[in-house]
């Protein structure tokens, strides 16, 4: 039978048929081998191969440099090579932890660490906060069916696009001296404000560019949970006269609760990592005002004349071991509150 | 017919063959070196074309310039050197930090006493301590710190400027009497770096003297040095947007802001003076003038960078035939004036180099930082040979910026650094 004979939907059919056909033979040929593996390993250990490969990358590529950095944070020296460096156990977590106060940076032997550590969790605090009130006050905007809708939602998820040094690059242009918004104020009458030489404005704007540049990501999260909460159930609380506080408070959180958690661990995740963007935008100053963690990390390891990569380990250990406790306790909230 | 087509076509075809043979054969004859290098002007290009023509001559190697940033020249560079992946030569400035991984190239050099008679004083700082004889490499510069001074401002302000012999105290007093008249920012700005503060401090009578061979960085004229930049900061003689906007060892220059004219006396170097002469152009008359006295002296501080060769490349006869060029009078000569850079060359020094396209301006500040080297103390010199130099820079640099903010105080900056350092130090002497 020519292609000519046949009906049309057998013609369209005709390259999935060959797609089908294709993916048959490939089984034909692996299915020999594997019924030979599962016979002999048994069915029970079939899934393990499946996911082996997996494993593989993420065992070398994960797995092997946490590995890598615990060995470097109990030896010491600045010989690269962990088989050239000296083993000195505990040392440099007894000097990162070593403190008159954790509550006064001045008093902790290595106060920069502390230093970076109430700063993160200061940025992080502050970062959370906003970035779920924005995030989720946009989402509940672009939910309801305004005037150029598919416009705001690419406008407010644009800049996530946008590479963290070209945000803090193009922010540090507006702030500094002789930026667009002293430029602004001095045309309005005001004073040219030093944003970067003043702790509080410094730390202002490294929570508020993060929010800027991260917010539409989880506006999308929060945007598609919102979507997903039936229509129906808005409907019964109008006909029932139910006020719209009422209505968010009730229903709409409630049932947004699992996309907002997972917003929440997100952010935590990475409030807590926060490095390139702040970095570029204050260079951790004034002072120490902006000095994250990370940033400490970093210059301990790579930007000091002594590249104490050991110290440095450390720290990347105990922030490592901070990250693993907090992600534990959301993942136990979740699960506690789906329950 | 066909038969001489046929013919015609494996003439053709053995020829491209031999052609291409000769050229693999000739490929794997040569050899590539690899070179890292940073600028502040434009001496990546004057090196560039002195690199043509080193190939030129020498067909058997090709030389790659890396052309990086002066951060990957402190920060990747050491990483790279430690795991044994560099590249065959580096232009770099922290010598003495470095020298554990420079090459001695001596047993390869055409000859070494050339090298010792016109590079001798600056080689001394490329080599790890105990070594009296290693010949890595040369210097593409030596630096000064100096004073560069918007004199149209003054001018303008119709303040007087410090003459010679001038204090710091002087030159804070008029530039900032200055800057209040003609509403500029930035009365003095300082380089946030600790060879600048030392470029202070060694007037002020730092010495940095060992003990134990350890350097000892907090002495009485350090105190002095550190007193007056915290004041200077206090009093609005310098703005914190330069020593507090960046934390740790973070540098930030204010050549932009000098540049703009915002700048009433900016403490540098001559290694600025290129880039001044082709960027301010005739916008505004600059200076640079004689470093300001303290009371121990009127000292800058020494400085430069050096092209090293680098243990981790493996044609170190090859690495030797290129600096033996590039190290030569006449070709480091040309390099010299042609990056307005003050030689690092004691015989080209002696002579005089002539900086033709210099402008009147730039010519005039070269000549004031090449005097300046005639008057450079011994400690400064000490100071810039230490091999942990550059920790007691960085540490002075960071704690310093935190008093200039109101972080700490100074005593308390004072054990800081002093306890950096010590840390530092042993860190570096823990060996397996």
């Amino acid at each position: 039978m020519t292609d000519m004979m046949r009906s049309p939907e057998a013609a369209a059919r005709r390259p999935a048929g060959l797609v089908a056909g294709g993916v048959q033979a490939v089984m034909r040929l692996t299915d020999p081998p594997m019924r030979a593996l599962q016979r002999l390993i048994g069915a029970a250990r079939m899934p393990y191969v499946f996911l082996l490969p997996n494993l593989v990358f993420f065992g070398l590529f994960v797995f092997l440099p946490i590995a890598i950095n615990i060995v470097f944070s109990v030896t010491g020296g600045t010989a690269l090579y962990p088989a050239e460096r000296p083993y000195v156990g505990a040392e440099q977590y007894a000097r990162l932890l070593d403190c008159g106060s954790y509550l006064d940076p001045g008093s902790c032997r290595e106060d920069l660490f502390w230093r970076g550590v109430w700063n993160t969790l200061t940025f992080t605090v502050f970062q959370m906060v906003a970035m779920v009130l924005f995030s989720l006050g946009t989402a509940l905007v672009l939910n309801r069916p305004i005037r150029a809708r598919g416009f705001f939602r690419a406008v407010y998820f644009f800049p996530v696009l946008l590479s963290p040094v070209v945000v803090a690059l193009i922010w540090k242009w507006i702030l500094q001296r002789d930026g667009l918004l002293n430029a602004a104020l001095t045309m309005a009458g005001g004073q040219k404000i030093l944003f970067f030489v003043d702790p509080g404005w410094a730390m202002f704007w490294s929570v508020f560019v993060s929010v800027w540049a991260h917010m539409g990501f989880y506006t999308l999260i929060l945007l598609a949970g919102l979507q997903a909460i039936p229509r129906d159930v808005y409907e019964a609380a109008e006909m029932d006269g139910t006020r719209p506080w009422r209505v968010f408070h009730r229903i709409t959180l409630p049932l947004l609760w699992p996309n907002l958690l997972v917003v929440l661990v997100l952010v935590l995740i990475r409030s807590v990592q926060v490095f390139d963007e702040v970095f570029v935008l204050t260079g951790g100053g004034p002072g120490t005002a902006t000095l994250m963690i990370v940033q400490y990390i970093y210059t301990t390891a790579f930007a000091n004349q002594v590249q104490n990569f050991g110290l440095a380990g450390a720290a990347s250990v105990l922030l490592g071991a901070v990250l693993f406790i907090l992600t534990m306790i959301q993942l136990f909230l979740t699960r506690r509150r789906s329950r | 017919m066909r038969r001489t087509a046929w013919i015609a076509g494996c003439a053709l075809a053995l020829s491209i063959v031999g052609t291409g043979g000769f050229g693999i054969a000739q490929a794997q004859a040569q050899t590539t070196l690899r070179m890292m290098w940073y600028s502040d002007g434009n001496e990546g290009e004057v090196m560039n074309d002195l690199l043509r023509r080193f190939e030129d001559k020498n067909k058997d190697i090709k030389v790659v310039l890396d052309q990086v940033p002066f951060k990957a020249i402190n920060e990747t560079l050491p990483v790279q050197l430690a795991s044994g992946q560099g590249p065959d030569l580096a232009r770099v400035t922290d010598m003495g930090g470095l020298a554990p991984y420079l090459l001695d190239l001596r047993p390869h050099l055409k000859d070494a006493a050339y090298w010792e008679q016109n590079y001798g004083p600056f080689l001394e700082w490329m080599r790890v301590p105990g070594n009296t004889t290693a010949i890595p490499g040369y210097m593409t510069q030596l630096t000064v710190t100096g004073p560069f001074v918007n004199k149209t401002l003054f001018e303008q302000a119709g303040v007087a400027m410090p003459g010679a012999n001038a204090t710091w105290d002087d030159w804070a007093k008029a530039a900032k009497e200055v800057a209040d008249k003609v509403q500029a920012p930035f009365p003095v700005a300082f380089d946030r770096s600790g060879h600048r503060f030392f470029g202070l401090a060694v007037s002020q009578g730092a010495k940095m003297a060992e003990v134990n061979g350890e350097p000892q960085a907090v002495d009485e004229g350090f105190k002095r040095a550190a007193k007056l930049i915290v004041d200077w900061h206090k009093s609005g003689v310098m703005s914190k947007e330069l020593w507090g906007s960046v934390s740790g060892t973070a540098y930030r220059g204010a050549n932009e802001e000098f540049k703009n004219a915002q700048v009433v006396l900016y403490e540098s170097g001559s290694w600025q003076t290129a880039q001044f002469d082709k960027t301010i152009g005739d916008a505004f008359d600059w200076i640079a003038v004689p470093t300001p006295c303290g009371p121990a002296n009127c000292s800058a501080m020494p400085g430069g960078a050096a092209l090293v060769a680098l243990k981790t490349g493996t044609h170190p006869a090859e690495v030797a035939r290129l600096l033996d060029y590039l190290a030569s009078e006449d070709v480091a000569g040309e390099f010299y004036a042609r990056t307005l850079f003050v030689p690092g060359h004691i015989g080209l020094a002696k002579k005089g180099i002539t900086y033709t396209s210099a402008s009147p301006q730039a010519a005039a500040a070269l000549k004031v930082f090449g005097d300046a080297v005639g008057k450079l103390d011994p400690v400064a010199y000490h100071i810039q040979g230490d091999p942990n130099s550059r920790i007691v820079f960085n540490a002075a640099i960071s704690r310093l910026g935190q008093v200039v903010v109101g972080e700490t105080t100074l005593d308390e900056a004072y054990q800081r650094i002093t306890a950096d350092v010590a840390q530092q130090i042993a860190e570096r002497k823990k060996k397996q």
